[in-house]
C-alpha cells in the first residue's frame, strides 16, 4: 500500500495545542481573524436564510455524496471513459509523489519552465509547487490571496481565503516588497491592491503555455470538469494556455449535471456568502480551436481510499471545501489556520487530515487535531452537506486512543487516569468515596471559598479559572439527610 | 408524574444547589421526584476524550440504574449529560458489540429529558411560578442548543419569572470554551474563548449569568471569579425554583 505524503502540506509541525499557544497571543492575528470571520459569517447567514428549502438542499447534497462514495470505482471509470472519449488523457496517482511526477513530466514534455495555477487545494495537499520548483519549473499562483501567500513565502491559513490572517496594510507591504512590477505609490486601498495584482498577473496569463488547476466537481456521465471562483483569474488559466493539467481528488465526483445543480446552489452561499459565484467554468475534454488543445486529468488518491474504508469516517470525503465550518468555528477563529499545521485547517481539517495520513497514536502531531475542538457543534449546523463533524471527531479520538493501547508513551498516563476514573465511577460506593476525597479540596479553598491553584494536570484549568470550594454536602448526602433514603 | 432525578456526577459533587432546585421546582409543580441512589456518571468525559472502552462500564451502569418501570421519565439539570445519554450511549454499546445494551440504552434515552425540555414539552408549562428579582443574562450551552435542540425553551421559561430582568447576551450561541477535557488539553484556546464569553457577559451589566449546564457555568464562573468581576453564575433550575425570599447566594 502506498504511503500518503508526509511533508509540509498535511503535517507541517507542532501538535495543535503548542501551535495554537502562539497564535492566541498574537493580537494582530486575532483582530484580523475576528474581523474576517465575523464578516463572512454574517454574509453566509443572510444568503442561507433567504433559501426556503435550504435544509432539503443540504439533505440532497449529503445523499448525492453518500451515493458517490458507495459507487466510487464505477463512477471513476465512467469519468475516465468520458474524458478519454472527448480528447482528454486520464492519469491515476496513488499518492502525492506519483501525482507530482506525472504533472512534472507533463510540463517538461511541453518544454515550458513556468506554469500558471488556478487556486487548488489538491495541489497544495501534494506540495506540487515545491515539486515543480525542484524540477526547475516556476508555478505562479493566480488567485489573489494565493498570490499574496506565495509572494510572502507564507502558508495559507484558510481553505477559501488563504490570506485571511493578513490585513490590507500587511498586503500592501508584501506587494511593495515582493512584486517586481508593483507601482511605487501603492496604497492599502483594496482596489489599488487588486489593480496591482491584475497588472502583474495579466502578463503571466498572456505568456503561459501550461496551466495547472484543481477541480470543484467532475460530472461522471459526461466527463465534464468544473471550477467555481470569484475573480476570473481561474478562467484565464483554464482558457488561454495550450495545455491544461487538472489534479483532482477522487472524491470530487458527481454522477450527473442534475446533481451538479444542487452543489452550485450550496457552495457559493456556504463559502463566500454569495447567491452565485461570479465565474463557473466547465470544460469537457478538448474542443478543437477553442481553449487548451491538450487536457490531462490526474486522479489523486493520497489517503482517500483509506478514509473511504472507515464507515464512520468516510463522510469527511463529502466535503466540497466551502470552509463554512472554519468561519463558524470558535477554535479556528482564535487559533487561526496555521495552528492546524495542515493545508486543511479548521473542523474539516481536524477530521480529514488524520484520515488522509492514516490515524496514528499520540506521537503523531496530526493526531492532536481531533481534540482541537470543544465539540460545540457549530460546524455540523453550517456544513452544506451535513457532515457530522463532532461525532466524527469523537470517533477519531477513539481511534487515536486505541492506536496507543498496550504501548508506553505520551498517552499512557492519561489512559491510566481514565481507567481509574472508569473503575471509580462505575460503582456507587466507590463514587461516594471519591466525592468525600474531593471534599478535602475545601481545605485548599480558604476563606474566599475559591481554589486558585491546582496541581498538574489540573493546573491547565487553574491558570485562568478559579474553582469553587467543593460544597460541604453533596446532593446525595442532602437527599439522604432530608428524605431519609440511604445514599 | 413520577420523575427520576438523573443528578449528573458534576452537579451531585460540585453544584448540588442546581439539583436541589430541580427537586424543589418539580415538587412545587405537583410531581413526585425520586432519586435512584445507585447512579454515578454517564461517562461523557470518557466518550468525548476518546476512551470508549472505559466508558462502557459507566454506560452499562447508567442503563441498569435508569432502565426501570418505577418512574415515568428521568430528568437532568444538564444539556450535555442528556446529550451523551441520547446521542452516545447506544454508540458506545455498539462500539463494544453489545447490541442488547444499545437497545436498552435507546429506551432509557427515549425517556430522559433535559430540564427545560421536561417542563415545556412533557409537562406543558412555561410559567412555573418563580420569583427571581435580579438582572440576569442567559448563555445557551452548545449541547442544549445543538445536540438537544432545546431552542428557546429556557428563554420561554425565564420570560415568565416574576421580577427577573432578563438581558440578551451578545453572541450568545458561541461556545464558552469549556468542552470537557478540551479546557485542559487546549487550555490556551479555551481561555481565549472564555475571555470573549466574559466580555459578552460583562457588556450586559447583568449581576448573574445563567445556563442549563453546571459544567459550562463552572467554566464561565471560574473566569469571572478569577478576574473578580463580581458577576456570579446561577443554574437555570435555581432561578425557576426561586421564590424571591431565599438568600440570593448561599455560601459554599
Amino acid at each position: 500500500m502506498s504511503r500518503t505524503f508526509v511533508g509540509m502540506p498535511l503535517r507541517a509541525g507542532a501538535p495543535f495545542p503548542q501551535a495554537a499557544r502562539e497564535a492566541v497571543g498574537d493580537a494582530q492575528l486575532r483582530r484580523n481573524l475576528g474581523h474576517a470571520t465575523r464578516t463572512i459569517r454574517a454574509k453566509r447567514a443572510a444568503v442561507v436564510g433567504e433559501v426556503p428549502d435550504w435544509e432539503a438542499l443540504r439533505d440532497s447534497g449529503s445523499a448525492i455524496k453518500a451515493d458517490v462514495m458507495a459507487r466510487l470505482p464505477e463512477l471513476l471509470e465512467q469519468l475516465e471513459e468520458q474524458v478519454t472519449a472527448r480528447g482528454g488523457t486520464v492519469h491515476w496517482a496513488r499518492d502525492a509523489e506519483e501525482a507530482n511526477r506525472v504533472v512534472t513530466d507533463l510540463v517538461r514534455a511541453t518544454g515550458a519552465d513556468e506554469v500558471v495555477k488556478v487556486k487548488s487545494m489538491a495541489t497544495q495537499e501534494i506540495g506540487l509547487n515545491e515539486a515543480l520548483e525542484a524540477a526547475g519549473i516556476a508555478a505562479v499562483e493566480t488567485d489573489l490571496a494565493e498570490l499574496i501567500v506565495q509572494l510572502a513565502d507564507d502558508r495559507p491559513s484558510h481553505i477559501l481565503v488563504p490570506a485571511i490572517h493578513r490585513n490590507r496594510s500587511e498586503i500592501r507591504e508584501i506587494f511593495a516588497r515582493e512584486m517586481p512590477d508593483a507601482p511605487a505609490n501603492l496604497t492599502d486601498d483594496p482596489r489599488r491592491l487588486a489593480m496591482a495584482a491584475r497588472r502583474h498577473l495579466r502578463r503571466k496569463f498572456l505568456s503561459a503555455r501550461v496551466a495547472v488547476s484543481g477541480a470543484n466537481f467532475a460530472v461522471a456521465d459526461t466527463g465534464t470538469l468544473s471550477v467555481v471562483e470569484s475573480e476570473g483569474n481561474g478562467r484565464m488559466c483554464l482558457t488561454l494556455p495550450q495545455t491544461l493539467i487538472t489534479v483532482m481528488g477522487i472524491e470530487k465526483l458527481v454522477p450527473t449535471w442534475a446533481d451538479l445543480g444542487v452543489f452550485l446552489q450550496l457552495l457559493p452561499r456556504s463559502s463566500t456568502g454569495e447567491r452565485m459565484n461570479p465565474y463557473t467554468s466547465t470544460w469537457t475534454g478538448v474542443t478543437p480551436g477553442d481553449g487548451p488543445q491538450e487536457f490531462h486529468l490526474v486522479l489523486l488518491d493520497n489517503g482517500r481510499s483509506t478514509a473511504l474504508a472507515d464507515p464512520q469516517g468516510r463522510a469527511a470525503l463529502h466535503c466540497i471545501r466551502c470552509s463554512a465550518c472554519l468561519n463558524v468555528c470558535p477554535v479556528y477563529e482564535r487559533a487561526g489556520g496555521h495552528a492546524y499545521n495542515s493545508v486543511y485547517p479548521g473542523p474539516i481539517g481536524a477530521v480529514l487530515t488524520p484520515q488522509l495520513l492514516g490515524v496514528a497514536g499520540h506521537e503523531d502531531p496530526a493526531s492532536s487535531l481531533p481534540w482541537a475542538s470543544s465539540l460545540c457543534g457549530a460546524c455540523y449546523d453550517a456544513c452544506p452537506v451535513k457532515i457530522d463533524i463532532p461525532t466524527m471527531l469523537v470517533h477519531l479520538r477513539g481511534k487515536v486512543v486505541d492506536a496507543d493501547r498496550g504501548r508506553l508513551g505520551p498517552g499512557a498516563a492519561e489512559r491510566t487516569a481514565m481507567k481509574a476514573a472508569s473503575w471509580t465511577m462505575s460503582d456507587p460506593s466507590r463514587f461516594a468515596a471519591a466525592q468525600r476525597l474531593a471534599r478535602t479540596g475545601r481545605l485548599l479553598a480558604g476563606r474566599r471559598g475559591r481554589i486558585g491553584t491546582l496541581p498538574w494536570p489540573l493546573s491547565a484549568w487553574s491558570t485562568s479559572r478559579d474553582v469553587p470550594a467543593p460544597p460541604a454536602e453533596t446532593f446525595r448526602q442532602w437527599w439522604a439527610r432530608t428524605r431519609g433514603d440511604q445514599p | 408524574m413520577r420523575i427520576a432525578l438523573f443528578v449528573t456526577c458534576l452537579a451531585d459533587t460540585m453544584a448540588p444547589r442546581a439539583a436541589q432546585a430541580t427537586v424543589t421546582l418539580l415538587e412545587r409543580l405537583g410531581h413526585e421526584v425520586v432519586f435512584p441512589a445507585a447512579q454515578t456518571c454517564c461517562g461523557q468525559m470518557h466518550v468525548n476524550t476518546g476512551y470508549l472502552d472505559e466508558a462502557l462500564p459507566l454506560v452499562r451502569h447508567h442503563v441498569e440504574v435508569f432502565d426501570s418501570p418505577d418512574w415515568d421519565v428521568a430528568v437532568a439539570p444538564s444539556g450535555s449529560c442528556v446529550g451523551c445519554v441520547r446521542h452516545q450511549h447506544a454508540m458506545v454499546a455498539r462500539h463494544a458489540g453489545d447490541e442488547a445494551l444499545a437497545e436498552r440504552a435507546e429506551q432509557v434515552a427515549g425517556r430522559t429529558y433535559e430540564l427545560s425540555e421536561l417542563l415545556v414539552d412533557v409537562l406543558g408549562v412555561t410559567d412555573v411560578g418563580a420569583v427571581y428579582p435580579h438582572r440576569v443574562t442567559y448563555h445557551p450551552t452548545c449541547h442544549s442548543l445543538r445536540m438537544l435542540r432545546v431552542e428557546d425553551k429556557p428563554l420561554r421559561l425565564l420570560r415568565e419569572v416574576r421580577g427577573l430582568d432578563l438581558v440578551e447576551l451578545p453572541s450568545a450561541d458561541v461556545c464558552c470554551g469549556f468542552g470537557g477535557t478540551f479546557a485542559l488539553k487546549n487550555s490556551e484556546v479555551s481561555t481565549a474563548m472564555l475571555a470573549d464569553k466574559m466580555t459578552a457577559v460583562l457588556s450586559t451589566r447583568a449581576e448573574a449569568v445563567t445556563a442549563g449546564d453546571s459544567s459550562c457555568l463552572l467554566h464561565i464562573g471560574g473566569g469571572l471569579s478569577r478576574l473578580r468581576t463580581g458577576v456570579r453564575t446561577v443554574h437555570l433550575a435555581e432561578i425557576l425554583a426561586g421564590t424571591g425570599t431565599e438568600l440570593e447566594e448561599a455560601k459554599p
